[in-house]
Protein backbone atom coordinates (compact mmCIF):
# COMPACT_ATOMS: atom_id res chain seq x y z
CA UNK A 1 0.00 0.00 0.00
CA UNK A 2 1.21 3.09 -1.03
CA UNK A 3 1.14 5.50 1.88
CA UNK A 4 1.34 9.00 0.15
CA UNK A 5 -2.40 8.75 -1.60
CA UNK A 6 -3.71 7.32 1.80
CA UNK A 7 -2.56 10.51 3.38
CA UNK A 8 -3.33 13.09 0.91
CA UNK A 9 -7.35 11.83 0.85
CA UNK A 10 -7.08 11.66 4.64
CA UNK A 11 -5.94 15.01 5.08
CA UNK A 12 -7.56 16.93 2.58
CA UNK A 13 -10.98 15.41 4.48
CA UNK A 14 -9.86 16.39 8.15
CA UNK A 15 -9.63 19.37 6.50
CA UNK A 16 -12.79 19.98 5.17
CA UNK A 17 -13.94 19.18 9.03
CA UNK A 18 -11.41 22.26 9.84
CA UNK A 19 -13.44 24.38 7.46
CA UNK A 20 -16.83 23.19 8.47
CA UNK A 21 -15.94 23.04 12.43
CA UNK A 22 -19.43 24.39 13.39
CA UNK A 23 -21.47 22.14 11.52
CA UNK A 24 -19.19 19.27 11.72
CA UNK A 25 -18.58 19.31 15.37
CA UNK A 26 -20.13 22.14 17.37
CA UNK A 27 -23.76 21.33 16.09
CA UNK A 28 -23.43 17.34 16.85
CA UNK A 29 -21.88 17.77 20.09
CA UNK A 30 -24.46 20.32 21.09
CA UNK A 31 -27.54 18.53 20.47
CA UNK A 32 -26.31 15.00 21.77
CA UNK A 33 -25.54 17.36 24.66
CA UNK A 34 -29.49 18.71 24.91
CA UNK A 35 -30.35 15.27 25.08
CA UNK A 36 -28.48 14.05 27.94
CA UNK A 37 -29.67 18.13 29.33
CA UNK A 38 -33.37 16.83 28.55
CA UNK A 39 -33.77 13.08 29.01
CA UNK A 40 -30.76 12.36 31.60
CA UNK A 41 -31.14 15.45 34.04
CA UNK A 42 -34.04 16.49 33.81
CA UNK A 43 -36.88 13.86 33.33
CA UNK A 44 -34.05 11.13 33.74
CA UNK A 45 -34.37 12.13 37.77
CA UNK A 46 -38.16 11.07 37.72
CA UNK A 47 -37.71 7.79 36.15
CA UNK A 48 -36.39 4.35 38.09
CA UNK A 49 -32.92 3.18 37.47
CA UNK A 50 -32.84 0.63 34.66
CA UNK A 51 -30.61 -2.18 35.28
CA UNK A 52 -29.28 -1.06 38.25
CA UNK A 53 -28.50 2.06 36.27
CA UNK A 54 -29.71 5.65 36.42
CA UNK A 55 -31.78 6.81 33.52
CA UNK A 56 -29.02 9.44 32.54
CA UNK A 57 -26.73 7.45 32.72
CA UNK A 58 -28.38 4.48 30.54
CA UNK A 59 -29.09 6.34 27.64
CA UNK A 60 -25.60 7.68 27.10
CA UNK A 61 -24.46 4.84 24.82
CA UNK A 62 -27.46 4.74 22.61
CA UNK A 63 -27.53 8.53 22.36
CA UNK A 64 -23.37 7.93 21.25
CA UNK A 65 -24.56 5.30 19.06
CA UNK A 66 -27.06 7.30 17.31
CA UNK A 67 -24.70 9.96 17.00
CA UNK A 68 -22.02 7.46 15.66
CA UNK A 69 -24.10 6.06 13.18
CA UNK A 70 -25.14 8.97 11.78
CA UNK A 71 -22.01 10.83 11.91
CA UNK A 72 -20.23 8.18 10.19
CA UNK A 73 -22.45 7.71 6.99
CA UNK A 74 -22.69 11.67 6.87
CA UNK A 75 -19.08 12.21 6.99
CA UNK A 76 -17.86 9.23 4.59
CA UNK A 77 -20.84 9.89 2.05
CA UNK A 78 -20.59 13.54 2.04
CA UNK A 79 -16.59 13.44 1.20
CA UNK A 80 -16.98 11.23 -1.88
CA UNK A 81 -19.89 12.51 -3.00
CA UNK A 82 -18.58 16.28 -2.85
CA UNK A 83 -15.90 14.74 -5.26
CA UNK A 84 -18.29 13.93 -7.81
CA UNK A 85 -20.66 16.66 -7.46
CA UNK A 86 -17.99 19.08 -8.21
CA UNK A 87 -16.53 16.80 -11.16
CA UNK A 88 -13.27 16.77 -8.96
CA UNK A 89 -13.72 13.11 -8.77
CA UNK A 90 -11.55 12.24 -11.71
CA UNK A 91 -8.44 13.18 -9.92
CA UNK A 92 -9.26 10.33 -7.65
CA UNK A 93 -9.99 7.92 -10.33
CA UNK A 94 -7.05 8.83 -12.67
CA UNK A 95 -4.36 8.48 -9.60
CA UNK A 96 -2.26 5.29 -9.33
CA UNK A 97 -4.38 4.34 -6.58
CA UNK A 98 -5.74 1.21 -5.76
CA UNK A 99 -9.12 0.92 -4.60
CA UNK A 100 -8.28 -0.08 -1.01
CA UNK A 101 -6.07 2.72 -0.39
CA UNK A 102 -9.40 5.38 -1.41
CA UNK A 103 -11.58 3.37 0.88
CA UNK A 104 -8.37 3.57 3.51
CA UNK A 105 -8.40 7.56 2.55
CA UNK A 106 -12.27 8.56 2.86
CA UNK A 107 -13.50 5.97 5.14
CA UNK A 108 -10.61 6.72 7.51
CA UNK A 109 -10.81 9.85 7.71
CA UNK A 110 -14.53 9.57 8.60
CA UNK A 111 -14.07 7.24 11.35
CA UNK A 112 -12.10 9.48 12.75
CA UNK A 113 -14.13 12.47 12.45
CA UNK A 114 -16.89 10.25 14.43
CA UNK A 115 -14.70 8.70 17.11
CA UNK A 116 -13.58 12.53 17.30
CA UNK A 117 -16.84 13.37 18.56
CA UNK A 118 -17.92 10.46 20.38
CA UNK A 119 -14.72 11.09 22.55
CA UNK A 120 -15.65 14.89 22.91
CA UNK A 121 -19.25 13.78 23.46
CA UNK A 122 -18.52 11.71 26.09
CA UNK A 123 -16.40 14.33 28.03
CA UNK A 124 -19.57 16.50 28.34
CA UNK A 125 -22.21 14.13 29.21
CA UNK A 126 -19.75 13.04 32.30
CA UNK A 127 -20.51 16.36 33.16
CA UNK A 128 -24.33 15.72 33.43
CA UNK A 129 -24.91 12.15 34.21
CA UNK A 130 -22.74 9.41 36.13
CA UNK A 131 -20.94 7.89 33.48
CA UNK A 132 -19.21 4.41 34.16
CA UNK A 133 -17.14 2.13 32.23
CA UNK A 134 -17.32 -1.30 32.83
CA UNK A 135 -14.67 -2.48 29.79
CA UNK A 136 -12.63 -0.05 27.76
CA UNK A 137 -11.59 -2.33 25.68
CA UNK A 138 -14.86 -3.18 24.38
CA UNK A 139 -15.74 0.32 24.20
CA UNK A 140 -12.81 1.40 22.16
CA UNK A 141 -13.53 -1.81 20.00
CA UNK A 142 -17.17 -1.32 19.27
CA UNK A 143 -16.23 2.49 18.73
CA UNK A 144 -13.79 1.61 16.01
CA UNK A 145 -15.56 -1.58 14.50
CA UNK A 146 -19.00 0.73 14.27
CA UNK A 147 -17.30 4.00 13.05
CA UNK A 148 -15.63 2.34 10.51
CA UNK A 149 -18.85 0.05 9.10
CA UNK A 150 -20.90 2.67 8.82
CA UNK A 151 -18.11 4.39 7.73
CA UNK A 152 -17.87 2.18 4.60
CA UNK A 153 -21.95 2.74 4.48
CA UNK A 154 -21.51 6.20 4.21
CA UNK A 155 -19.05 5.52 1.35
CA UNK A 156 -21.44 3.17 -0.17
CA UNK A 157 -24.04 6.12 -0.46
CA UNK A 158 -22.23 8.43 -1.68
CA UNK A 159 -21.24 6.84 -4.71
CA UNK A 160 -25.13 6.09 -5.23
CA UNK A 161 -26.51 9.42 -4.35
CA UNK A 162 -27.07 11.67 -7.07
CA UNK A 163 -28.75 14.19 -5.40
CA UNK A 164 -28.05 16.00 -1.89
CA UNK A 165 -31.76 14.56 -0.63
CA UNK A 166 -30.66 11.14 -1.07
CA UNK A 167 -27.39 12.22 1.07
CA UNK A 168 -29.90 12.36 3.81
CA UNK A 169 -32.55 9.52 2.79
CA UNK A 170 -30.63 6.91 5.25
CA UNK A 171 -29.33 8.55 7.80
CA UNK A 172 -32.55 9.86 8.56
CA UNK A 173 -34.72 7.79 7.42
CA UNK A 174 -33.24 4.56 8.01
CA UNK A 175 -30.50 4.67 10.78
CA UNK A 176 -32.43 7.27 13.14
CA UNK A 177 -35.53 5.37 13.42
CA UNK A 178 -34.07 2.34 13.49
CA UNK A 179 -31.95 3.53 16.72
CA UNK A 180 -34.43 5.21 18.70
CA UNK A 181 -36.61 2.39 17.92
CA UNK A 182 -33.49 0.17 18.85
CA UNK A 183 -33.32 0.35 22.95
CA UNK A 184 -31.25 3.77 23.07
CA UNK A 185 -34.33 5.18 25.34
CA UNK A 186 -35.13 1.75 26.99
CA UNK A 187 -34.45 -1.72 27.66
CA UNK A 188 -36.13 -3.94 25.41
CA UNK A 189 -37.48 -6.35 28.49
CA UNK A 190 -39.77 -3.17 29.02
CA UNK A 191 -41.63 -3.76 25.90
CA UNK A 192 -44.70 -6.58 25.57
CA UNK A 193 -43.09 -10.07 24.57
CA UNK A 194 -44.51 -9.82 20.69
CA UNK A 195 -42.44 -6.68 20.31
CA UNK A 196 -39.46 -7.93 22.01
CA UNK A 197 -39.26 -10.58 19.34
CA UNK A 198 -40.05 -7.73 16.52
CA UNK A 199 -37.32 -5.58 18.42
CA UNK A 200 -34.83 -8.11 17.32
CA UNK A 201 -35.04 -7.98 13.90
CA UNK A 202 -33.69 -4.38 14.29
CA UNK A 203 -29.97 -4.83 14.12
CA UNK A 204 -29.15 -1.65 15.95
CA UNK A 205 -30.67 -3.08 19.03
CA UNK A 206 -27.59 -5.21 18.70
CA UNK A 207 -24.95 -2.54 18.21
CA UNK A 208 -26.79 -0.59 21.17
CA UNK A 209 -26.86 -3.36 23.68
CA UNK A 210 -23.15 -4.09 22.99
CA UNK A 211 -22.21 -0.53 23.83
CA UNK A 212 -23.88 -0.34 26.52
CA UNK A 213 -22.69 -3.98 28.15
CA UNK A 214 -19.24 -2.05 27.64
CA UNK A 215 -20.36 0.57 29.81
CA UNK A 216 -22.31 -1.12 32.34
CA UNK A 217 -22.11 -4.66 32.20
CA UNK A 218 -26.04 -4.82 31.18
CA UNK A 219 -27.11 -5.48 27.75
CA UNK A 220 -30.47 -6.78 25.82
CA UNK A 221 -28.57 -10.06 23.86
CA UNK A 222 -25.17 -11.75 24.14
CA UNK A 223 -22.04 -9.67 23.54
CA UNK A 224 -21.47 -12.76 21.44
CA UNK A 225 -24.44 -11.71 18.82
CA UNK A 226 -23.46 -7.97 19.07
CA UNK A 227 -20.09 -8.18 17.75
CA UNK A 228 -21.41 -10.89 15.56
CA UNK A 229 -24.11 -8.31 14.12
CA UNK A 230 -21.47 -5.70 13.52
CA UNK A 231 -18.81 -8.11 12.04
CA UNK A 232 -21.73 -8.90 9.48
CA UNK A 233 -22.37 -5.35 8.83
CA UNK A 234 -18.88 -4.89 8.10
CA UNK A 235 -18.42 -7.75 6.06
CA UNK A 236 -21.84 -6.61 3.98
CA UNK A 237 -20.16 -3.16 3.07
CA UNK A 238 -17.02 -4.21 1.96
CA UNK A 239 -18.44 -6.76 -0.10
CA UNK A 240 -20.51 -4.03 -1.70
CA UNK A 241 -17.43 -1.76 -2.36
CA UNK A 242 -15.67 -4.16 -3.75
CA UNK A 243 -18.55 -4.61 -6.23
CA UNK A 244 -18.89 -1.17 -7.03
CA UNK A 245 -15.13 -1.15 -7.65
CA UNK A 246 -15.54 -3.94 -10.29
CA UNK A 247 -17.77 -2.77 -11.78
CA UNK A 248 -17.47 0.31 -11.71
CA UNK A 249 -21.18 1.20 -10.61
CA UNK A 250 -21.69 4.78 -11.00
CA UNK A 251 -17.97 6.19 -10.59
CA UNK A 252 -16.90 4.79 -14.29
CA UNK A 253 -19.06 4.49 -16.91
CA UNK B 1 10.78 8.97 -35.18
CA UNK B 2 9.49 5.66 -33.49
CA UNK B 3 9.17 5.36 -29.96
CA UNK B 4 5.75 5.20 -28.76
CA UNK B 5 5.10 6.35 -25.31
CA UNK B 6 1.05 5.70 -26.07
CA UNK B 7 -0.16 2.41 -27.82
CA UNK B 8 -3.84 2.42 -28.21
CA UNK B 9 -5.13 -0.90 -30.38
CA UNK B 10 -8.51 -1.60 -30.92
CA UNK B 11 -10.45 0.71 -28.56
CA UNK B 12 -14.24 0.10 -29.24
CA UNK B 13 -16.18 2.34 -26.27
CA UNK B 14 -20.34 1.67 -26.03
CA UNK B 15 -21.74 3.45 -22.58
CA UNK B 16 -24.95 2.06 -21.14
CA UNK B 17 -27.50 3.77 -22.92
CA UNK B 18 -25.96 2.01 -26.49
CA UNK B 19 -24.38 5.07 -27.58
CA UNK B 20 -20.71 3.84 -29.27
CA UNK B 21 -18.21 6.29 -28.48
CA UNK B 22 -15.53 5.26 -30.13
CA UNK B 23 -14.98 2.43 -33.43
CA UNK B 24 -12.00 0.63 -33.06
CA UNK B 25 -9.54 3.59 -32.49
CA UNK B 26 -5.67 2.57 -33.00
CA UNK B 27 -3.60 5.30 -32.85
CA UNK B 28 0.29 5.86 -31.61
CA UNK B 29 2.07 8.80 -29.40
CA UNK B 30 5.42 9.27 -30.39
CA UNK B 31 7.33 10.05 -27.38
CA UNK B 32 8.13 13.80 -26.83
CA UNK B 33 5.98 14.96 -29.71
CA UNK B 34 2.57 17.41 -29.69
CA UNK B 35 -0.21 15.88 -30.83
CA UNK B 36 -3.09 17.48 -31.57
CA UNK B 37 -6.56 15.76 -31.66
CA UNK B 38 -9.26 17.01 -33.76
CA UNK B 39 -12.32 17.12 -33.79
CA UNK B 40 -16.24 18.34 -33.91
CA UNK B 41 -18.22 17.77 -30.59
CA UNK B 42 -19.32 14.72 -29.52
CA UNK B 43 -16.82 13.00 -31.72
CA UNK B 44 -14.72 11.13 -29.03
CA UNK B 45 -12.31 12.88 -27.78
CA UNK B 46 -13.22 13.40 -24.32
CA UNK B 47 -13.64 9.79 -24.36
CA UNK B 48 -10.70 8.90 -25.71
CA UNK B 49 -8.89 10.50 -23.39
CA UNK B 50 -10.61 9.26 -20.16
CA UNK B 51 -10.28 5.84 -21.02
CA UNK B 52 -6.16 6.57 -21.28
CA UNK B 53 -6.28 8.51 -18.10
CA UNK B 54 -8.61 5.18 -16.57
CA UNK B 55 -11.34 6.80 -15.62
CA UNK B 56 -13.62 5.17 -18.18
CA UNK B 57 -13.90 1.56 -18.49
CA UNK B 58 -13.44 -0.18 -22.06
CA UNK B 59 -15.56 -2.05 -23.90
CA UNK B 60 -12.80 -3.54 -26.09
CA UNK B 61 -9.53 -2.94 -26.98
CA UNK B 62 -5.60 -2.45 -25.07
CA UNK B 63 -4.15 0.99 -23.84
CA UNK B 64 -0.27 0.30 -23.84
CA UNK B 65 1.23 3.45 -21.63
CA UNK B 66 5.12 3.71 -21.94
CA UNK B 67 4.74 -0.32 -22.07
CA UNK B 68 2.48 -0.64 -19.06
CA UNK B 69 -0.84 -2.20 -19.90
CA UNK B 70 -3.32 0.88 -18.30
CA UNK B 71 -5.80 -1.73 -16.93
CA UNK B 72 -3.40 -4.39 -15.57
CA UNK B 73 -0.41 -1.97 -14.59
CA UNK B 74 -2.56 0.84 -13.60
CA UNK B 75 -0.01 2.28 -11.18
CA UNK B 76 2.22 2.46 -13.84
CA UNK B 77 1.15 3.37 -16.35
CA UNK B 78 -0.94 6.20 -14.49
CA UNK B 79 1.89 7.93 -12.32
CA UNK B 80 3.43 9.08 -16.36
CA UNK B 81 0.06 10.64 -16.57
CA UNK B 82 -0.95 14.29 -16.22
CA UNK B 83 -4.34 15.29 -16.99
CA UNK B 84 -5.94 18.83 -17.38
CA UNK B 85 -9.76 18.02 -17.72
CA UNK B 86 -12.08 20.31 -19.87
CA UNK B 87 -14.28 21.48 -16.98
CA UNK B 88 -13.28 23.36 -14.13
CA UNK B 89 -13.41 20.93 -11.25
CA UNK B 90 -11.47 22.36 -9.17
CA UNK B 91 -12.46 21.89 -4.85
CA UNK B 92 -14.02 25.31 -4.40
CA UNK B 93 -12.71 26.10 -0.93
CA UNK B 94 -9.61 24.74 -1.07
CA UNK B 95 -6.41 26.76 -1.42
CA UNK B 96 -4.09 27.03 -4.23
CA UNK B 97 -1.32 25.62 -2.40
CA UNK B 98 -3.05 22.66 -0.58
CA UNK B 99 -5.10 21.67 -3.66
CA UNK B 100 -1.56 21.76 -5.97
CA UNK B 101 0.13 19.32 -3.12
CA UNK B 102 -2.99 17.39 -2.86
CA UNK B 103 -2.75 15.87 -6.40
CA UNK B 104 0.98 15.13 -5.75
CA UNK B 105 0.00 12.74 -3.22
CA UNK B 106 -2.34 11.52 -4.58
CA UNK B 107 -0.55 10.42 -7.21
CA UNK B 108 2.40 8.85 -4.82
CA UNK B 109 4.81 11.16 -4.63
CA UNK B 110 6.54 12.54 -1.99
CA UNK B 111 5.56 16.26 -0.65
CA UNK B 112 7.77 18.59 -2.89
CA UNK B 113 7.55 22.04 -1.73
CA UNK B 114 10.44 23.20 -4.12
CA UNK B 115 9.08 21.84 -7.09
CA UNK B 116 4.95 23.17 -6.07
CA UNK B 117 7.28 26.57 -5.92
CA UNK B 118 8.54 26.22 -9.17
CA UNK B 119 5.24 25.08 -10.76
CA UNK B 120 3.05 27.32 -9.53
CA UNK B 121 5.86 30.73 -10.39
CA UNK B 122 5.79 28.63 -13.95
CA UNK B 123 1.97 29.34 -14.23
CA UNK B 124 2.40 33.00 -12.31
CA UNK B 125 0.59 31.58 -9.09
CA UNK B 126 2.55 32.18 -7.01
CA UNK B 127 1.48 35.10 -5.40
CA UNK B 128 -2.45 33.46 -5.31
CA UNK B 129 -1.02 30.52 -3.55
CA UNK B 130 -2.63 30.98 -0.22
CA UNK B 131 -5.91 31.85 -1.84
CA UNK B 132 -9.11 29.85 -2.07
CA UNK B 133 -9.65 28.39 -5.19
CA UNK B 134 -13.63 30.10 -5.05
CA UNK B 135 -11.83 33.82 -5.01
CA UNK B 136 -9.66 32.96 -8.44
CA UNK B 137 -11.41 33.64 -12.02
CA UNK B 138 -11.77 31.52 -14.53
CA UNK B 139 -8.30 31.38 -16.55
CA UNK B 140 -6.48 31.15 -13.00
CA UNK B 141 -8.84 28.09 -11.88
CA UNK B 142 -7.48 26.83 -15.12
CA UNK B 143 -3.59 27.43 -14.53
CA UNK B 144 -4.34 25.89 -11.20
CA UNK B 145 -6.04 22.80 -13.27
CA UNK B 146 -2.61 23.16 -15.00
CA UNK B 147 -0.69 22.97 -12.04
CA UNK B 148 -1.90 20.05 -10.75
CA UNK B 149 -1.82 18.05 -13.88
CA UNK B 150 2.21 18.89 -13.40
CA UNK B 151 2.67 18.49 -9.67
CA UNK B 152 3.82 14.83 -10.00
CA UNK B 153 6.18 15.69 -12.90
CA UNK B 154 4.27 13.50 -15.28
CA UNK B 155 6.12 12.23 -18.68
CA UNK B 156 2.32 12.45 -20.75
CA UNK B 157 0.40 15.71 -20.40
CA UNK B 158 -3.54 15.50 -21.85
CA UNK B 159 -4.50 19.27 -22.37
CA UNK B 160 -8.44 18.58 -22.62
CA UNK B 161 -9.43 21.96 -24.61
CA UNK B 162 -7.36 23.93 -21.85
CA UNK B 163 -7.73 27.22 -23.22
CA UNK B 164 -11.28 27.33 -24.00
CA UNK B 165 -12.77 30.67 -22.53
CA UNK B 166 -9.34 32.49 -21.67
CA UNK B 167 -8.11 35.17 -22.89
CA UNK B 168 -5.26 36.14 -25.52
CA UNK B 169 -2.55 36.72 -22.61
CA UNK B 170 -3.47 33.52 -20.64
CA UNK B 171 -3.19 31.44 -24.10
CA UNK B 172 0.26 32.63 -24.89
CA UNK B 173 1.19 31.86 -21.54
CA UNK B 174 -0.01 28.78 -20.94
CA UNK B 175 1.43 27.76 -24.83
CA UNK B 176 4.65 29.13 -23.44
CA UNK B 177 4.16 26.61 -20.48
CA UNK B 178 4.16 23.37 -22.80
CA UNK B 179 6.60 24.35 -25.12
CA UNK B 180 8.88 24.49 -22.25
CA UNK B 181 7.51 21.22 -21.17
CA UNK B 182 8.14 19.45 -24.73
CA UNK B 183 11.46 20.90 -24.63
CA UNK B 184 12.13 18.78 -21.30
CA UNK B 185 10.75 15.81 -23.31
CA UNK B 186 7.20 15.93 -21.94
CA UNK B 187 4.90 14.17 -24.53
CA UNK B 188 1.69 16.42 -25.17
CA UNK B 189 -1.37 15.69 -26.31
CA UNK B 190 -3.88 18.32 -26.91
CA UNK B 191 -7.52 18.43 -28.07
CA UNK B 192 -8.79 22.28 -29.06
CA UNK B 193 -11.54 23.80 -30.94
CA UNK B 194 -9.06 26.43 -31.55
CA UNK B 195 -6.91 25.02 -34.83
CA UNK B 196 -4.56 27.89 -34.93
CA UNK B 197 -3.70 26.44 -32.01
CA UNK B 198 -2.45 22.94 -33.53
CA UNK B 199 -1.31 24.38 -36.43
CA UNK B 200 1.05 26.42 -33.99
CA UNK B 201 2.44 23.98 -32.01
CA UNK B 202 1.24 20.26 -32.63
CA UNK B 203 3.90 18.40 -34.56
CA UNK B 204 0.90 15.82 -35.60
CA UNK B 205 -2.53 16.29 -36.20
CA UNK B 206 -5.06 13.33 -35.48
CA UNK B 207 -8.80 13.94 -36.88
CA UNK B 208 -11.73 12.15 -34.92
CA UNK B 209 -15.25 11.93 -35.96
CA UNK B 210 -17.70 10.44 -34.78
CA UNK B 211 -15.69 7.83 -32.76
CA UNK B 212 -13.44 6.74 -35.55
CA UNK B 213 -9.83 7.89 -36.32
CA UNK B 214 -10.48 9.47 -39.99
CA UNK B 215 -6.79 10.61 -40.04
CA UNK B 216 -3.04 10.80 -38.52
CA UNK B 217 -0.62 12.65 -40.14
CA UNK B 218 2.34 14.99 -39.53
CA UNK B 219 1.18 18.55 -39.59
CA UNK B 220 4.06 19.77 -41.92
CA UNK B 221 2.57 16.45 -44.72
CA UNK B 222 -0.69 17.57 -43.81
CA UNK B 223 -0.85 21.18 -44.80
CA UNK B 224 1.20 19.84 -47.59
CA UNK B 225 -1.08 17.05 -49.06
CA UNK B 226 -4.48 18.79 -48.24
CA UNK B 227 -3.51 22.10 -48.26
CA UNK B 228 -4.08 24.45 -51.43
CA UNK B 229 -2.72 27.93 -52.02
CA UNK B 230 -4.74 30.62 -54.04
CA UNK B 231 -3.19 33.45 -56.25
CA UNK B 232 -5.37 36.01 -56.90
CA UNK B 233 -4.13 38.51 -59.25
CA UNK B 234 -6.23 42.01 -59.68
CA UNK B 235 -6.39 43.40 -63.08
CA UNK B 236 -6.26 46.36 -64.48
CA UNK B 237 -8.98 45.65 -67.25
CA UNK B 238 -11.88 43.27 -66.61
CA UNK B 239 -12.65 40.71 -68.95
CA UNK B 240 -15.86 39.16 -70.12
CA UNK B 241 -14.60 36.21 -70.11
CA UNK B 242 -11.01 34.00 -69.89
CA UNK B 243 -9.06 33.45 -72.87
CA UNK B 244 -9.10 30.04 -74.57
CA UNK B 245 -5.27 30.08 -74.10
CA UNK B 246 -5.97 30.23 -70.88
CA UNK B 247 -8.82 28.06 -69.95
CA UNK B 248 -7.75 25.50 -67.47
CA UNK B 249 -9.78 24.15 -64.01
CA UNK B 250 -7.63 25.92 -61.78
CA UNK B 251 -8.20 29.35 -62.79
CA UNK B 252 -11.51 30.98 -62.48
CA UNK B 253 -12.64 34.67 -63.00
CA UNK B 254 -14.89 36.69 -60.90
CA UNK B 255 -17.98 38.07 -61.84
CA UNK B 256 -17.06 41.30 -62.04
CA UNK B 257 -14.20 40.29 -64.36
CA UNK B 258 -11.51 42.45 -62.45
CA UNK B 259 -9.69 39.37 -60.83
CA UNK B 260 -8.66 35.95 -61.72
CA UNK B 261 -7.98 33.26 -58.90
CA UNK B 262 -5.80 30.64 -59.46
CA UNK B 263 -5.68 27.83 -57.03
CA UNK B 264 -2.91 24.95 -56.67
CA UNK B 265 -1.15 22.87 -54.97
CA UNK B 266 1.97 21.29 -55.86
CA UNK B 267 0.91 18.90 -58.53
CA UNK B 268 0.97 21.90 -61.26
CA UNK B 269 4.32 22.97 -60.66
CA UNK B 270 5.38 19.20 -60.76
CA UNK B 271 3.51 18.96 -64.15
CA UNK B 272 5.60 22.42 -65.80
CA UNK B 273 1.91 24.23 -65.65
CA UNK B 274 2.59 26.54 -62.32
CA UNK B 275 2.56 30.49 -61.30
CA UNK B 276 5.49 30.99 -63.59
CA UNK B 277 3.32 29.46 -66.45
CA UNK B 278 0.46 31.34 -65.39
CA UNK B 279 2.40 34.43 -65.58
CA UNK B 280 4.14 33.88 -69.09
CA UNK B 281 0.57 32.98 -70.04
CA UNK B 282 -1.02 36.19 -69.12
CA UNK B 283 1.87 38.14 -70.49
CA UNK B 284 1.16 36.62 -74.11
CA UNK B 285 -2.17 37.16 -73.83
CA UNK B 286 -1.79 41.06 -73.16
CA UNK B 287 -3.46 40.41 -69.44
CA UNK B 288 -2.06 43.04 -67.28
CA UNK B 289 -2.44 42.90 -63.59
CA UNK B 290 -1.88 45.49 -60.91
CA UNK B 291 -1.77 43.84 -58.02
CA UNK B 292 -1.72 40.24 -56.36
CA UNK B 293 -1.96 38.19 -53.50
CA UNK B 294 -2.04 34.91 -52.27
CA UNK B 295 -4.06 32.70 -49.37
CA UNK B 296 -3.09 29.28 -48.02
CA UNK B 297 -5.57 27.25 -46.71
CA UNK B 298 -5.26 26.63 -42.74
CA UNK B 299 -5.83 23.56 -40.40
CA UNK B 300 -9.11 24.79 -39.54
CA UNK B 301 -10.10 24.61 -43.89
CA UNK B 302 -8.17 21.08 -44.13
CA UNK B 303 -10.33 20.07 -40.77
CA UNK B 304 -13.60 21.07 -42.11
CA UNK B 305 -13.22 19.30 -45.63
CA UNK B 306 -12.61 16.12 -43.57
CA UNK B 307 -15.24 16.54 -41.03
CA UNK B 308 -17.92 17.44 -43.98
CA UNK B 309 -16.34 14.45 -46.51
CA UNK B 310 -17.15 11.90 -43.89
CA UNK B 311 -20.06 13.01 -42.77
Amino acid sequence: MNLYPVRAIYMAEMARTRRTLLQSVVSPVISTSLSFVVFGAAIGSRITEIGGVSYGAFIVPGLIMLMLLTQSVSNASFGLFFSKFSGSIYEILSAPISYLEIVVGYVGAAASKSILLVLIILGTSSFFVPLEIADPFWILTFLVLTAVTFSLLGFIIGIWADGFDKLQLVPLLVITPLTFLGGSFYSIDMLPPFWQSVTLANPVVYLVSGFRWSFYGISDVSLGASVAMILLFLAASLATIAWIFRTGYRLKP
Amino acid sequence: MNDPIITIDGLNKTYEGGFQALTRVDLTIQRGEIFALLGPNGAGKTTLISLVCGFVNPSEGHVIVDGFDSVRDYRQGRERIGLVPQELTNEAFETVWNTVSFNRGLFGKSPNPAHIEKVLKSLSLWDKRYNRLMTLSGGMKRRVLIAQALSHEPRILFLDEPTAGVDVELRRDMWNVVRGLRDDGVTIILTTHYIEEAEEMADRIGVINRGEIVLVEEKAALMKKLGSKQLTLQLHSPLTELPPALAQEELSLTADGYELVYTYDGRQEEEGRGISTLLTQLEQAGISFKDLHTRQSSLEDIFVDLVKERS
